[in-house]
């Protein structure tokens, strides 16, 4: 029983100190910002690496995500006569929920893992000593432009989620399914809010979602054990931990936003 | 990483289609051009019951969307509900003498205010007060009013 | 003397975790000489170039460099001080994503304001030195180890430093890029002036270069002086490491109890 209790507070130390020493990696970040204004080329760089390269998987799922919502949303709305709301139904589970939700998750297995294993694999092959050595901070030089980069992808990538998403929903539900073109769109026009569907959602919420996943991603890359297997460990802990984020964050927005 | 030709590009297309996304889910899915609750002129309507009408909800003339519903709240002193809407610039010219009814949209449908036209040569402006006004059909109610009286027709009849 | 020495570590203490690396040890290294610092793996050698390098803070005493003590710089100085030095670490450590050219002119285009067609230049000129100038194209995974520990010092070389650190130059080399190395480092030392510290357990090829040796073993500095003297030796600590004896002061047993006990007490794990 002492030996539970024992190794309950171990583990409560343990998460506390990781996450205390992940706040002050932010704060660390957050002040070298300044020094990326005269390099912002090294941010474009990495904007490719996370945003570009993420972009097929984003729009495949996209599409099949705002098919699917179609498909099963037809289904239960036509046993009601509602049949024309399905515009609404698939745009606003898109913009509020799965559009930066679903968008989060693929970038923190996608994007997420591999700037974890970058940044894990320049520890362990002493590349960050390296840059330290020569005189190259390597939270300005390295972390810092992926840090920007990620905050800027993600927003763009869930934007690009959620219509390719209604698009897919569109063509299902009125291509396939049948549902009246002109209701599809003017029912969704009428109850999606600027503001607040698609401002709150789409912008808001992936901003945050794309801090946090790169945050925690940059952290355990740079936390790492520098082994393969330490790196192989951080990389799981990034895909884990940052999809826990996403999901926690989001209902506490929700919550926020839509109360 | 090297900054190549093709980086450059390929981040030049993907911010642009993260952009165009987004101008696409403002003016296709989310209409920015309709009626904003921002601009126009504001109206109060005292309303016995407004049912679920909801802020944001349509403020329609003849079924065509002219405002939109800003703030409900409820007033002490005459008990009623309090509707403040703002009506696109426009549409100036609705008579003073106008009336308010709360509809609903179809059967089940989202509750809006309707206006119907009076006859003044006055018009609506800034700060006016709708004095006509409708209260909405309160389903409950009506049934409750509905059984009341065939239950009082039954009673009679069995008598 | 103490003018002439470029790096001094006065009293340094050092522990990770609960395990001391260093006990108050002491070091010189004079400057413009090839200083060889040899060591059991595991005894920290890698901790001291750290240490003298200001990455690693001791628990006690100083780390002297260009005659200022290296943990109380600003960050600006030590950045200034590290510019002042180069490091060859034992893996290379380059950068994956460039190419030997970039990864050798990633120093100059980061602290200089040099042009591009001086940058060629000087990067040709260190490739040339180290014999990779025709390797300029390829990726640091295209290299063998030893042409990435070559790159690596043209990268260190780079900014003209006063001092230059190898971690365990030798270490894992075919003979032919160790005779490389080794001609290499004392090419470089003599050619640029160069003050070199070399940390490694690689006694022979050491001793050829090596001005000046120490053995550190166990936390502590066990033997100094030149390489004839330390080889010549007959200090028993000293004298196993320099011949490579499997048994001495030095056991080969990791400490712990004795055999008979584990074998006798079927309980202990």
């Amino acid at each position: 029983m002492t030996e539970l209790l024992a190794s309950l507070g171990r583990t409560s130390l343990a998460s506390f100190e990781r996450l205390g020493r992940g706040s002050l990696f932010f704060c660390a970040v957050v002040a070298r910002l300044g020094t990326l204004l005269p390099r912002l080329e090294l941010v474009l760089a990495q904007v490719w690496a996370v945003g570009v390269r993420s972009l097929v998987i984003i729009v495949v799922s996209g599409a099949f995500v705002g098919m699917v919502l179609a498909l099963q949303g037809y289904n239960t709305l036509v046993t009601f006569g509602a049949a024309e709301s399905l515009g609404v139904v698939v745009a606003k589970s898109l913009t509020r929920e799965l559009g930066p939700v679903l968008a989060a998750l693929l970038f923190a297995g996608r994007a997420g893992s591999a700037l974890t294993a970058e940044i894990g694999l320049m520890r362990a092959t002493e590349q960050l000593s390296a840059l330290e050595m020569m005189a190259i901070d390597p939270l300005s030089r390295v972390v810092a432009p992926r840090f920007v980069a990620g905050i800027i992808a993600l927003p763009l990538l869930a934007a690009i989620f959620t219509a390719v998403g209604i698009v897919g929903g569109y063509l299902c539900g009125v291509g396939l399914l049948g549902v009246d073109d002109g209701a599809f769109w003017s029912q969704m026009q009428s109850h999606v809010a600027l503001g607040a569907d698609i401002g709150n959602g789409v912008v808001v919420k992936s901003i945050i979602f794309g801090l946090v996943v790169t945050w925690i991603a940059l952290f355990e890359g740079y936390d790492a054990i520098p082994t393969s297997e330490g790196v192989a460990a951080a990389t799981t802990r990034t895909v884990v931990n940052s999809s826990l984020a996403v999901l926690g964050l989001d209902f506490v927005l929700t919550g926020l936003m839509f109360n | 990483m090297k900054i190549t030709r093709t980086v450059e590009i390929g981040v030049g297309l993907f911010v642009c289609l993260g952009i165009a996304a987004l101008v696409m889910l403002s003016f296709r899915v989310a209409n920015l051009n309709a009626v904003s609750t921002t601009h126009g002129y504001k109206v109060t309507a005292f309303f016995e019951n407004i049912g679920s009408l909801q802020a944001r909800a349509a403020v329609k003339m003849g079924g065509v969307l002219i405002g939109r519903v800003t703030g409900i709240s409820y007033d002490p002193k005459r008990f009623q509900a309090v509707v403040e809407m703002r009506i696109d610039d426009a549409y100036k010219t609705i008579p003073a003498d106008s009336s308010a009814s709360v509809f609903t949209a179809g059967l089940l449908g989202e509750q809006y205010i309707g206006l119907d036209p009076g006859g003044a040569d006055t018009y609506l402006t800034n700060g006016a007060e709708i004095k006509l006004t409708q209260s909405a059909l309160v389903l409950e109610r009506a049934l409750q009013e509905f059984l009341y009286a065939k239950t009082a027709k039954g009673s009679e009849s069995t008598k | 003397m103490s003018t002439e020495a470029l790096v001094q570590i006065r009293g340094v203490s050092y522990a990770r975790g609960a395990r001391a690396i260093f006990e108050a040890i002491d070091l010189e290294i004079p400057r413009g000489k090839i200083t060889a610092i040899l060591g059991p793996s595991g005894g920290g050698k890698t901790t001291l170039l750290r240490l003298i390098g200001g990455q690693l803070t001791p628990a006690s005493g100083q780390v002297m460099i260009f005659g200022r003590d290296v943990n109380t710089l600003s960050t600006p100085a030590l950045y200034a001080a590290r510019k002042r030095m180069g490091m060859l670490f034992q893996s290379g450590a380059l950068l994956t994503d460039l190419d030997v050219f970039d990864n050798v002119a990633f120093p100059l285009r980061e602290h200089t304001t040099l042009s591009e067609s001086m940058i060629r230049s000087v990067v040709l000129m260190k490739l040339e030195v180290v014999g990779l100038r025709a390797a300029r194209h390829l990726f640091p995974r295209e290299l063998s180890g030893g042409m990435a520990r070559r790159v690596a010092l043209a990268r260190a070389i780079v900014l003209d430093p006063e001092m230059i650190m190898y971690d365990e130059p030798f270490a894992g080399q075919d003979p032919i890029s160790m005779g490389i190395l080794v001609r290499l480092i004392r090419e470089l030392n003599e050619t640029l002036g160069l003050t070199s510290i070399i940390v490694s357990h690689d006694v022979t090829e050491t001793a050829s270069i090596a001005d000046q040796m120490y053995l550190i073993a166990g936390g502590k500095v066990v033997g100094h002086g030149s390489s004839a003297e330390l080889l010549a030796s007959q200090q028993a600590g000293v004298a196993q490491f320099m011949h490579g004896n499997p048994d001495g002061p030095m056991p080969f047993h990791y400490p712990g109890a004795p055999y008979l006990d584990d074998l006798l007490n079927p309980t202990s794990t």
